[in-house]
């Protein structure tokens, strides 16, 4: 294929997540990525227009193109995460848009749980405010690992200097004491274009990257755990068929680390090990599998393995932990509060088991960042640390050293709603 | 790209073949819907991939409106005969006959709607607890906040803003007797990416997709074929063109483009032109600002 398309079959792909209340820009922000990456096509556009013009604006509102349902539109607010895409010839682009203000903070957790970059707002007149505070805990809590910070509408500050690095320095000692690895700050006017794709020229003090050259140039390689192999069972392929009589292959997605054939593995939680035979991608045969590929594997001897069970390499001299008694930061989800002593079905990996809540050691006031012993009550949008008994042993690895291996939910029974978000300590 | 990165088509095929799989293994008695337009083309040969060298392990349903273009049915017979996959056919006149769906009168009437009534009535008939859609993201506003896994009450219907929330890959099938879940593996795809991907799988395609010459006219803007069900204003007046299909529904509100693209590079660099999106043909689309949001929540795709 010619030149431009056969580039754009090579992209990497980026998932980011937006944190922003409305009158932080970020929906004018998303709409000039949008816009300016040629993602907004011609009958959006003049729907916008059209909806402009209804809703008695002077210019386009570019926020309109990412508020998606009629209610949301009626009420001016974001209801829910919405995703939006776009591309460059680098990269494509995934955005989890999730609404800032404080009742979701569910839609942020949920934003930030597959994100590999959190963009967050400031606006420049207002500094650094309560709600920044909680956007950088739960991204930290998250372990995103990559964010940046935005403070937006330089333009109503003059462009000034001071005005920016004042902001830097106060958001610097927030993440001192948060676990964030890597930060950068962005001057931008959003509305004006300011350093968003283009450099701006009104800010001649500012020699730093563009938002766009970030988000196109930003290490993502790096971001997956590679050394430690874990291969959550999600389905066993058997055939049965007069070509594949006996073909018998545990198919699931490389959750981190990296597997060749030959290589010796043991099954959690049997503790039966064997030598990887093949890695098979339909037709393909591969020599080896990583994070985060989709594969089937067969092995050299016949081991009873089902659904929930978990390869992993022999040789991992971090093996995954194995245990009943589980600690965990939660973030709760549900209009019902949590119940002290409850039981609930918790979900690890291809793994579904049930717990019961042992203990509540503390709330975390995400805007203070203080913990909170005395009121223990966990309700919706709360965070807390908790201690959970399974019925049967978790094999898990800490969040902070394996997203994939060290998170789970909690499902309530009853209902069968999705009533908590659980990173593993 | 270090040597331990995928491109993104191959990380998004991963992340669809995850999904499907996750499908097969927490519901009973999955479906997965075919339409026979390229999105659920490449959800079935996502699905060949996922449990390949097994069979898939669940049908395939077609709803037909009765007003499918030619191609689109002979594609769907061989698709099956050559895979050995098996597709269940329902057909909205059965739910017109049976007094369960009424048809919409007038020069713009159109079955798409109704094509929901039979879509609920197989579910319930054959009692399909997950129906697989090549329902995108990208495609409109109100599919934005779609999940993965997407739960309906008994009535089938989705309450946009009573949805579970969805983490990592951690997927809840979870649900009570009589609810079901649609679940959308594709959802990450843009428009762009399947048709790289089909560029990069050599999947085969309906001839519709590719330049051809066909009888049509113009309404508000957009070209339609002629068909003996389509009624013609006074001024619409038909002519042959060399025309393609961007998206495929039914005759009644699939529009055409006027194109020579005769192969995949064609398309892709159309696609990579286009300044309107490939919803702008659609005439169901059209109706009102909400009206996917509508559709949904009654219980459309």
């Amino acid at each position: 294929m010619s030149g431009k398309n056969s580039g754009y079959l090579d992209m990497e792909l980026l998932r980011f997540t937006t944190a922003g209340s409305v009158d932080d820009g970020k929906s004018t922000l998303i709409g000039r990525l949008l816009y300016d990456s040629k993602a907004i096509f011609e009958d959006q556009m003049e729907a916008i227009e059209r909806a402009s013009v209804r809703a008695g604006g002077e210019q386009v509102n570019l926020a309109l193109l990412t508020d998606g349902l009629r209610a949301e539109r009626e009420q001016g607010i974001t209801i829910d995460v919405a995703y939006r895409y776009f591309a460059t010839p680098k990269r494509k682009f995934i955005i989890a848009d999730t609404p800032g203000h404080i009742q979701y903070t569910r839609n942020m957790v949920t934003g930030a749980s597959t994100a590999n970059v959190a963009l967050i707002l400031i606006d420049a007149r207002q500094g650094v405010l309560e709600q920044t505070r909680r956007h950088a805990y739960i991204a930290s809590l998250l372990q995103i690992p990559h964010l940046i910070i935005c403070v937006n509408k330089m333009d109503l500050v003059a462009y000034q200097q001071e005005v920016f690095e004042g902001i830097v320095k106060d958001f610097e000692a927030i993440a001192s004491k948060l676990s964030i690895k890597d930060v950068r700050f962005v001057p931008i006017s959003a509305l004006e274009g300011d350093n968003v794709v283009t450099r701006s020229e009104n800010m001649d003090w500012y020699d730093g990257p563009t938002l766009m050259y970030l988000l196109e140039n930003i290490h993502i390689g790096s971001d997956i755990n590679r050394d430690d192999f874990r291969f959550p069972v999600q389905y066993v392929v058997r055939p049965q068929s007069k070509d594949w009589p006996d073909y018998r292959g545990y198919a699931g997605r490389v959750a981190s680390g990296v597997v060749a054939v030959g290589d010796t593995v043991t099954v959690l939680p049997s503790g039966f090990s064997s030598k990887v035979k093949t890695i098979d991608l339909y037709r393909e045969s591969l020599d080896k599998a990583f994070a985060p590929q989709s594969v089937t594997i067969t092995l050299e001897d016949d081991i009873d393995i089902s659904r929930g069970d978990m390869i992993v390499k022999s040789t991992n001299g971090r093996a995954a932990r194995n245990d009943q008694n589980i600690e965990m930061m939660i973030c709760w989800f549900n209009d019902k509060k949590m119940v002290p002593g409850g039981k609930y079905a918790l979900k690890h990996t291809s793994a579904e088991v049930r717990c019961m809540i042992k203990d509540v050691q503390y709330k975390m006031d995400i805007n203070t960042l203080e913990k909170e012993e005395k009121d223990l009550s966990v309700g919706m949008n709360d965070i807390a640390r908790i201690s959970v008994r399974t019925t049967k042993p978790l094999f898990f690895d800490a969040y902070n050293v394996n997203r994939m291996t060290g998170s789970v939910i909690l499902i309530d029974e009853a209902t069968n709603e999705t009533v908590a978000a659980g990173m593993l300590l | 790209m270090d040597k331990y990165q995928i491109n993104h088509l191959k990380e998004l095929e991963a992340e669809s073949i995850f999904v499907i799989r996750e499908v097969a293994a927490q519901f009973e008695n999955p479906v997965m819907l075919f339409s026979g337009g390229k999105d659920s083309i490449v959800m079935f040969h996502l699905a060949l991939k996922a449990f390949y060298p097994a069979r898939v392990p669940f049908p395939l349903l077609h709803i037909d409106t009765g007003h499918n273009f030619q191609e689109t049915l002979d594609y769907r017979d061989q698709l099956m005969e050559k895979t050995g996959a098996k597709c269940i056919v329902r057909l909205v006149q059965d739910s017109i006959d049976k007094g369960r769906a009424q048809e919409e009168t007038g020069i713009n009437a159109s079955r798409n709607k109704l094509q929901t009534v039979t879509l609920l009535d197989a579910l319930e008939e054959l009692k399909f607890d997950a129906a697989m859609g090549g329902g995108r993201r990208d495609e409109e506003k109100a599919r934005a906040k779609e999940r993965f896994f997407s739960h309906r009450d008994e009535f089938g219907q989705w309450d946009p803003k009573n949805q579970r929330p969805e983490l990592w890959s951690l997927f809840n099938g979870r649900k009570n007797m009589g609810e079901h879940f649609r679940v959308f593996p594709i959802s990450n795809w843009t428009e762009m990416d399947v048709w790289q991907y089909i560029y990069m799988e050599n999947i085969e395609l309906p001839s519709l997709y590719y330049t051809h010459e066909r009888e049509v006219f113009e309404r508000d803007g957009v070209l339609m074929a002629t068909a003996p069900f389509m009624q013609l204003r006074e001024n619409e007046k038909p002519q042959k063109m060399q025309v393609r299909c961007r998206t495929i529904g039914d005759i009644t509100c699939t529009g055409l483009t006027l194109s020579a693209a005769n192969s995949l590079e064609d398309i892709i660099q159309e696609v990579a032109a286009s300044r309107i999106t490939e919803r702008g043909g659609r005439a169901d689309d059209k109706r009102s600002d909400a009206a996917m949001e509508d559709r949904k929540k009654e219980g459309y795709f």
